[in-house]
């Protein structure tokens, strides 16, 4: 058996289940824990429970009015929206999709994806100077943020390296992406990877919380 | 044919002039990439050495291999290969056959110790002994064994012999196996394919007959001048796919536009052969031409890869009850641990009350 053959076979189903146990683990353990007795007394003018966690989920999402948080948010927003367009919009990994699920759509060209490919790895990286270089940012940060970007960064490298036959044989490199992939998808439920889920939930509890006591945010 | 008649002897008594092995040889050194010179180099030696003794052994196989060599575009220059050689033993190919036949391998073996070679077609049963493909009484694994002991190289022709091909598939019920699974001693040269191309054959002997060596090989042990470079690398589709363009089914305005076959499931990328360059019949097509994708047949355990029009980057098979499994275990696990919280709490209150 080629790594190839592994990558495509026995590793992806080993991936994919550790994927899936994790992720249902964490989301049922989390969703069916006894909630705490909300003790305050909701505000008068205060939305409901739905309109004010809606709210906070898309406030959240606009930058604060700071220069450091505007560069945070807008190179946030290039890797997410750019790690979007890769994954969903590249012709082969609609075949891989596809090959799991049966579901199919048009592919975006090559040549486009391979731009917003090196404009995500860069902003990936400017990421991870920025956590370095600001004293906070680096006192915070820990195992799990530097292994998250890792495991994030090393799919879009190897993918580029492989789409550009950057190194001999492409079945190494295309291995050795499909790999970085399930490394990701083995570690996306126990790191902070896992924020893809939880990110509707926390913010929206967030947006109630302050809602119910009248912080503007 | 004298006893011991030089190549350039038997070609002149053939009628074939210098200028036509000339020829042969500045083709065979041009399609495996050797230097010009080395034409007069290969011709040179050609003319003055006796014919190479070459024991052909056919095992587990379907004699596609033989027939790629023999069938081609006929009169081509590969059929000079057989002008080179002295074939002492072909079983699809010499007259005699029974006793005689074994008694020409024995004499050729002989004879020639320690400087013919072995070229192998088929896979090598084991299982049991290797009872399950037997030839005058001998298994194949005994006559391998036998022939090899005093050989100069042996060349596995085809990829059942290279790399245990369609007999060494699941569940292979004969324990086939490559022959250098057996043969560990000997200079081993695969030339996989299923066929393999008829120049990959004749350039690969003419070769060994010419220089006396072994070609350089890549990490399969395939003369790196056929094996080189990928079916993607040199097809001649290959702008299509740098450009997102792509067949979806045999017959859509793709298939008929001549895009590239990689969606439905051409291996062209992760196989390595020569046939977007020298092709078929004479140069004429190849299977992607015609419109089907590339197999991957000069590769290992091409046939257990998943199916042949399964998009490469799609995963070969993963068992969606398992996944399932971990899922429905993911979520169970989930909810008994929320459950103990709960308990947990509630003993906590109940301690507080009491």
């Amino acid at each position: 058996m080629t790594l190839l053959d592994f990558a495509r076979g026995i590793g992806m189903e080993i991936a994919l289940s550790i994927f899936a146990l994790g992720v249902l683990w964490r989301l049922f353990s989390l969703l069916l824990l006894p909630w705490s007795k909300e003790r305050s007394v909701k505000r008068a003018d205060a939305p409901s429970s739905l309109v004010a966690g809606t709210q906070g989920f898309f406030r959240h999402m606009w930058p604060a009015q700071t220069s450091a948080s505007m560069f945070v948010t807008i190179n946030g927003y290039v890797f997410h929206i750019g790690l979007a367009i890769v994954v969903f919009g590249f012709a082969q990994h609609i075949l891989f999709i596809k090959g799991l699920f049966g579901l199919t759509w048009p592919g975006i060209p090559s040549t486009f994806i391979n731009i917003v490919a090196v404009i995500t790895l860069a902003s990936l990286v400017a990421a991870l100077v920025r956590r370095i270089s600001n004293p906070v940012t680096r006192l915070l940060s820990g195992f799990n943020d530097y292994f998250s970007w890792t495991v994030t960064a090393l799919p879009v490298l190897t993918g580029l390296l492989a789409v550009g036959h950057y190194i001999e044989p492409y079945e190494t490199i295309l291995a050795l992406h499909i790999l970085s992939v399930e490394l990701l998808l083995i570690w996306f439920p126990f790191g902070k990877l896992m924020h893809a889920f939880l990110v509707f939930l926390t913010r929206s509890e967030t947006g109630i919380f302050y809602s119910r006591r009248g912080v503007d945010i | 044919m004298a006893e011991h008649e030089t190549v350039g002897e038997l070609l002149a008594r053939r009628g074939i002039t210098r200028r036509a092995l000339l020829k042969y040889t500045a083709y065979l050194a041009s399609v495996m990439a050797l230097a010009p010179s080395a034409s007069k180099v290969m011709a040179q030696a050609l003319s003055e050495t006796r014919r190479q003794s070459v024991i052909w052994l056919s095992f587990q196989e379907c004699t596609g291999c033989t027939e790629s060599l023999t069938r081609s575009f006929s009169p081509t220059l590969e059929d000079l290969i057989f002008d080179l050689i002295s074939l002492d033993y072909h079983e699809t190919l010499q007259a005699v056959s029974g006793a005689a036949a074994e008694e020409a391998r024995l004499a050729a073996m002989e004879e020639n110790k320690g400087k013919y070679v072995v070229v192998v077609d088929g896979s090598v049963s084991t299982k049991d002994g290797g009872v399950y493909s037997t030839n005058a009484g001998k298994t194949n694994l005994e006559v391998l064994k036998e022939t090899a002991a005093d050989a100069l190289a042996v060349i596995s022709v085809g990829t059942c012999a290279a790399f245990g091909g369609i007999p060494h598939a699941n569940p292979n019920p004969t324990g086939a196996v490559a022959v250098s699974d057996i043969i560990k001693d000997k200079p081993i040269i695969n030339i996989p394919g299923c066929p393999p191309i008829a120049e990959a054959i004749a350039g690969t002997v003419g070769y060994l007959v010419t220089f006396g060596s072994i070609p350089e090989l890549d990490d399969k042990g395939r003369p790196k001048s056929f094996f080189g470079d990928s079916i993607h690398d040199r097809c001649y589709r290959r702008p299509f796919y740098d450009r997102g363009l792509f067949a979806k089914s045999f017959d859509d305005e793709g298939a008929r536009k001549g895009w590239c076959l990689y969606e439905v499931g051409c291996k062209g990328p992760v196989t390595y052969n020569a046939c977007a360059t020298l092709k078929w019949n004479g140069g004429v097509s190849f299977p992607i031409q015609s419109g089907h994708g590339c197999l991957g047949c000069s590769e290992p355990n091409f046939w257990d890869k998943g199916s042949f029009y399964r998009a490469l980057p799609a995963d070969t098979g993963v068992n969606g009850g398992v996944v399932a499994g971990a899922a429905v275990a993911g979520a169970a696990v989930g909810a008994a641990s929320a459950w103990m919280a709960r308990r947990r709490k509630e003993r906590a209150i109940e301690e507080a009350k009491s």
